[in-house]
């Protein structure tokens, strides 16, 4: 199953969680914000949003800025 | 104290954590600075360098977020930036930047207006990043800004307080706080900014690219500082003639 993140093609196990998949990323979900196909997900459900086929996913963090 | 919206602030220099040579540099800046309120910018993730993470070295607990919406070309994109910001958890602060123009980065104006109106509907604490516009700066405040940011110089110029003369009249006009934000080159530009009475400034590029960062945010922070004690001490008047400081009685004995 394939998804798109960050404008890459990803291909995950179906199933697949979108807090298991920032780990996989390395990633620190307490720092990063998710946008699934332009929705924004809440905190909340990172632990139950389980992808579908073709998810366009945003993953966004803060970085230095002025 | 500075207050704004429902934070007061010890500090009147805000600092912007862009463009800094290394993490540590950054996190030893901010507490040179003094300040208790940086910005911060959102973008995607590079997932080739997961652990490039600035919230490894920032303390949530210890300074206030303000998220910027750098890169947002209208009210629209500024909105998206925001909401994400806010699902970042970085509370309701918000610095609103909209800026079409990449080569002088100005603000637009209609659409800053636009989505300080959303946004503030939103629950948002909005500052909007403005031109030195006094009707603007009315306007946006009129729809629901916490504080207004008047530029110095277009961001990233350290050209200085080249809007001085708009500056002075939005202090003049307006009921919330006004904070000089981006453009000031050098401490002096910041105390001059201060001296006309602006709340407070704030500063990114003149510090993070100084040859020591560290050293270059106590002296902003010293003169933001003495800018401010001097603004309410009072200026003495300017005058085209000169007024001697010396009595001018009691030198009989010298004249011939």
């Amino acid at each position: 199953m394939k998804i798109t993140c960050n404008g890459e093609t990803k291909e995950i196990t179906p199933g697949t969680t979108l807090v298991s998949f920032i780990q996989d990323m390395n990633l620190n979900p307490d720092t990063v914000v998710a946008e699934c196909d332009g929705r924004i997900v809440k905190r909340d459900e990172y632990d139950t949003l389980v992808f579908s086929d073709g998810n366009v996913l945003e993953l966004i963090r803060f970085v230095g800025g002025g | 104290m500075l207050k704004i919206a429902d934070r007061t602030f010890r500090s009147r220099l805000f600092l912007g954590t862009g463009k800094f040579s290394s993490a540590e540099t950054l996190k030893k800046t901010i507490e040179a600075s003094g300040s208790e309120m940086i910005t911060v910018a959102l973008r995607r993730v590079d997932l080739n360098d997961p652990a490039d993470d600035i919230m490894n070295v920032l303390d949530r607990d210890k300074y206030l977020f303000l998220p910027n919406t750098s890169g947002a070309r209208d009210a629209k994109e500024a909105v998206r930036l925001a909401r994400l910001a806010r699902a970042a958890g970085s509370g309701d602060w918000l610095k609103l930047e909209v800026t079409p123009d990449p080569r002088t980065l100005l603000p637009d104006p209609i659409e800053t207006l636009r989505a300080t109106e959303e946004l503030a509907k939103e629950g948002f604490i909005v500052l909007p990043y403005m031109n030195g516009d006094p009707i603007l700066a009315l306007r946006l405040q009129d729809a629901g800004a916490a504080a207004v940011m008047p530029l110095g110089a277009p961001i990233g110029t350290n050209l200085g307080l080249i809007t001085k003369f708009q500056v002075e009249i939005i202090i003049d006009q307006a009921r919330v706080p006004v904070i000089v934000d981006a453009g000031l080159g050098a401490p002096s530009d910041a105390a001059l900014a201060m001296e006309i009475g602006a709340d407070a400034v704030l500063v990114n590029t003149a510090i993070s690219v100084a040859g020591d960062p560290v050293k270059m945010a106590a002296a902003f922070a010293g003169a933001v500082e003495a800018g401010r004690a001097a603004y309410e001490a009072g200026l003495g008047r300017k005058s085209a003639e000169a007024s001697a400081s010396s009595p001018l009685t009691g030198l009989d004995f010298i004249k011939t």
